[in-house]
């Protein structure tokens, strides 16, 4: 590794529904309901973009490289990522008939077919996806490049005991920093940033599901529950329920 | 009185666009904010002194990173509450053990 010029680092981001929106259901249960739905970047992959443009001006970085598996919005989702300081972006364009059966394995296997060519010391994570919450992609890959993985990380540091060596995968967790707002000044200048699209076949990638969904329902809703008046009534509702003697 | 300098008109025209892009993420919703944002604006339009108009944008620039700032807290207690246990240390900076308050879905 050269270390004047800088660790490559590669940071995977994903279009989720914005964590503030209330999710619903759609009326067939076979998934939720996502148009006209506000989407952004996977909150965990801000982290990991912001640890990204950090090394990078702490010089520890010399490129970074964001990269996206998903449908054409994804592209928005990259050029935040560009706006935050990402210097070039890559989008694996996937056709919205395969986007619902999309599994952290397929998104693994596209990112090692990335990390074949594109050759990152680093790649950087976010630990789960918000809509999901699968907590997959990162060890996957690392399984798959066969590369040393440490999850959950709250700090990233070069060391003189080197705990993790490079190349590497890492996911990042909430502690690790607090991500920069991407104003629309930046916006605008990520426009002229480098994105270049590819498609699953390209890699050679097959995107077969592997499992199917039934079903997608609401959390059961929470019982109303009983108010007592003295100290006895309480003991006796309990008595009732078999939960006290 | 003579007319403010034409970059100090782009200056605000600027400062508008930049607000209400972040306008998208306000909890109480985009509508809300445009109608404030372009209300303010508008009361303040009248003003020709170079001097106040920069006062006035370096007010609309620290609303910016008031929102900035409301923006990331906001995000970061939903998912500290979301992914984490009510002890579990998180922190590199905001919240402190007593905070306990769930943060409202406001959308």
């Amino acid at each position: 590794m050269a270390a004047s010029k800088g660790l490559k680092i590669l940071v995977g981001c994903k279009r989720v529904i914005d964590y503030a929106v209330k999710v619903r259901v759609k009326p067939d249960r076979s998934g939720v309901v996502t148009e006209g739905v506000k989407h952004s970047m996977n909150p965990f992959d801000e982290i990991a973009v912001e640890e990204a443009v950090r090394m990078k001006e702490k010089k520890l970085a010399g490129e970074a490289v964001a990269i996206s598996v998903g449908p054409p919005q994804s592209q928005e989702t990259l050029r935040t990522a560009l706006a935050m300081g990402i210097d070039r972006a890559i989008h694996v364009e996937i056709p919205l008939a395969q986007l619902e059966k999309l599994q952290p394995i397929h998104v693994s296997k596209l990112l090692a077919k990335v990390c074949e060519s594109e050759k990152p010391d680093l790649v950087i994570l976010g630990k789960q996806a918000i809509d999901d919450d699968c907590n997959q992609t990162g060890q996957m890959l690392a399984a798959l490049l066969d590369w040393p993985q440490a999850t959950f990380a709250s700090k990233i540091e070069p060391s003189q005991t080197i705990d993790v060596s490079v190349p590497a995968v890492v996911t990042s967790d909430l502690r690790l920093n607090e991500p920069r707002y991407a104003t629309l000044p930046n916006i605008m200048k990520a426009k002229k940033k480098p994105l270049a699209k590819m498609s699953p076949d390209q890699l050679g990638v097959d995107l077969q599901p592997r499992q199917e969904v039934i079903s997608v329902e609401d959390p059961p809703v929470r019982k109303a529950g009983a108010k007592v008046e003295s100290v006895e009534d309480l003991v006796g509702k309990l008595r009732e329920k078999g939960l006290v003697k | 009185m003579t007319s403010p300098p034409p970059q100090l008109r782009s200056q605000v025209i600027a400062l508008y666009k930049n607000l209400l892009y972040m306008g998208r993420d306000y909890p109480k919703g985009y509508a809300y904010f445009r109608d404030r944002l372009k209300s303010v604006f508008l009361k303040n339009s009248g003003v020709k002194d170079p001097d106040q108009i920069k006062v006035l944008i370096g007010r609309g620039e620290f609303v910016i990173k008031e929102l900035e700032a409301l923006y990331m807290l906001r995000k970061y207690r939903a998912l500290k509450h979301r992914y984490y246990e009510k002890d579990e240390a998180t922190t590199s900076a905001t919240t402190s053990s007593s905070d306990k308050k769930a943060p409202t879905k406001t959308q």
